[in-house]
Order: structure tokens, then C-alpha cells, then sequence
């Protein structure tokens, strides 16, 4: 295989790699005595978020525009994937008072 | 409807003031028994609902507050061995548990929407009652600290209950 012949393989991938976001990070969000902390956070696409309910209470996080929905069994950590940008509100279905912001870069 | 919640509101009102114009606060065994003594009422009341609540959000409901009630009485039972208090029945106790007895023999006259309805309806205004008491009375009146927190602690989820509660009715109109 001649070099030539590589190249063009190579800059394609580079390219792909720059399309596809560096490098997807992990946040995390507990909840805590019935609160989200921290109440605002800021993530792109393609992050996971760790869900860590510290509370002996089941609570979800669900966004009010419908884009996720995770339930949070006691005691236990969850994870999900961010899908869509935006400036996301969410809440707990089991206790309404319980109420935070994700904002989601694209 | 509104006649028969109004005097439900009421009775629990004067419940209340009953209880403060005892004159003493509560002490922390009588609070620790209020206070489980007012989940067990709505784990009751909530176990009925699963049986006979036709709409699925309000069963649903109903399962949350067994669900949370438990588990809040469970850290209730946790704190008062720790602590090696035993919970005192009390007035206050016995009126929770005196009226929340008529009040299940009245829901379990009704049926589908109706029943639905005058349960979500009673379960706010029995959650604002508990809510009340624990705000105004109980948390101000608790002396150990631990027992405040968890008191403090309830009072979120109960105020989270109303809220849900709330919601429900509104979609049931």
C-alpha cells in the first residue's frame, strides 16, 4: 500500500472526529433530601448524566418539555444520556415541589 | 361536596387548635406518635384508593403514598429506637385517628369518578391539615434535633404530595 492512498483515509477520520463532540462527559446531579444539586447545571449532547438519589424516597427527573424521564429507585444511581439541546426544566412526578434546570449545548 | 370537605377542613382545624389549647406543647414522644400516626392514616386511606380508585393516575397515587409514607414511618421507627423513646398516644392522636376512621367509612360509600374524586380532594386537604400542624406545631415544638430534621423532611415530601394531589384534581375536572 502506497502512503498516498491513506491519506484520504486519514483525513476522513479526522473529520469525523471533529463532527462527533471531543470527548462525552459524565455529570452528576444527586438528589438529596429532595433537592437536585446542583439546581442548575450546564451539559452538551451526548454527556450522561449520573443520577444519585441519596434519599430512602423514589423520585424521578422528568423534563417538563417531555424530551427524558428517569426514575430514580432509593438508594441508587441511575444513568442517562443527554439526546437534545436545549434549556431543559425538570421536576420530580412524585413531588412536584422538587424542581431544577438542565441546560443542554448541541 | 364542598359542604361535607368544608367540615372535614373543619374538624381537622379544630383538631389543631384543640391540640395547641392544651396549653403545653407536645412533647417529642407525642410528636413522634402524631407524626406516625398521620402516615399511617393516609398509608390507610391510600391502600383503599388502590382497591377502588378507577383512574390510573389516582391509583398510582395511591401507591406513591404507601410507598413514601412507609418508608418515612420506617425512618420514624429507625429514630425513636435510637433515640430509645417510646411514642405517647395522645389527644391529638386519637382525634387524627377518630376522624380519618369516618372519613374511610364515608369514601367507601362512593364509586368510580366519585370516589376518585373525593379521595384526591380529601387527600389535599388532609396533607395541607398535616402540613399545617407540622409548620405551625409540631417541628417549632420538637426538642431533639434529629427528630425535627426528619420532621423537616416529611414536611417536603408531604408539601411535594399536595402538590401532586393538587395536579391530579385539576385533571380530573
Amino acid at each position: 500500500m502506497r502512503p498516498g492512498h491513506c491519506l484520504p483515509f486519514i483525513a476522513a477520520l479526522l473529520l469525523g472526529a471533529a463532527v462527533v463532540p471531543a470527548h462525552a462527559a459524565t455529570i452528576q446531579i444527586t438528589i438529596d433530601n429532595l433537592v437536585f444539586v446542583p439546581a442548575e447545571i450546564s451539559a452538551q449532547v451526548g454527556d450522561t448524566i449520573e443520577w444519585i438519589n441519596k434519599d430512602v424516597f423514589a423520585h424521578t427527573a422528568t423534563a417538563r418539555n417531555g424530551d427524558f424521564d428517569v426514575t430514580t429507585p432509593p438508594k441508587k444511581t441511575v444513568t442517562s444520556v443527554l439526546k437534545k439541546a436545549g434549556s431543559v426544566e425538570y421536576y420530580c412526578r412524585y413531588h412536584p415541589n422538587m424542581k431544577a434546570v438542565l441546560t443542554i449545548a448541541p | 361536596m364542598f359542604i361535607r370537605l368544608s367540615a372535614a377542613i373543619a374538624a381537622l382545624s379544630l383538631l389543631g387548635s384543640a391540640a395547641l389549647a392544651q396549653g403545653a406543647k407536645p412533647t417529642d414522644p407525642q410528636i413522634a406518635h402524631i407524626a406516625y400516626t398521620a402516615g399511617v392514616i393516609d398509608i390507610n386511606a391510600a391502600k383503599q384508593a388502590i382497591s377502588k380508585a378507577g383512574n390510573k393516575d389516582v391509583k398510582a397515587f395511591a401507591e406513591d403514598m404507601v410507598r413514601d409514607h412507609e418508608a418515612v414511618n420506617k425512618q420514624a421507627l429507625d429514630l425513636v429506637k435510637k433515640l430509645k423513646v417510646t411514642p405517647e398516644d395522645n389527644d391529638t392522636s386519637k382525634a387524627l385517628s377518630k376522624q380519618a376512621t369516618d372519613k374511610l367509612a364515608e369514601l367507601n360509600k362512593l364509586k368510580g369518578a366519585d370516589y376518585d374524586k373525593a379521595y384526591v380532594a380529601n387527600e389535599i386537604a388532609y396533607h395541607k391539615t398535616v402540613n399545617s400542624a407540622l409548620e405551625t406545631q409540631l417541628i417549632p415544638s420538637a426538642s431533639n434535633a434529629e427528630l425535627k430534621s426528619l420532621l423537616q423532611t416529611g414536611l417536603k415530601i408531604f408539601q411535594g404530595h399536595q402538590q401532586h394531589a393538587e395536579q391530579i384534581a385539576a385533571k380530573l375536572k
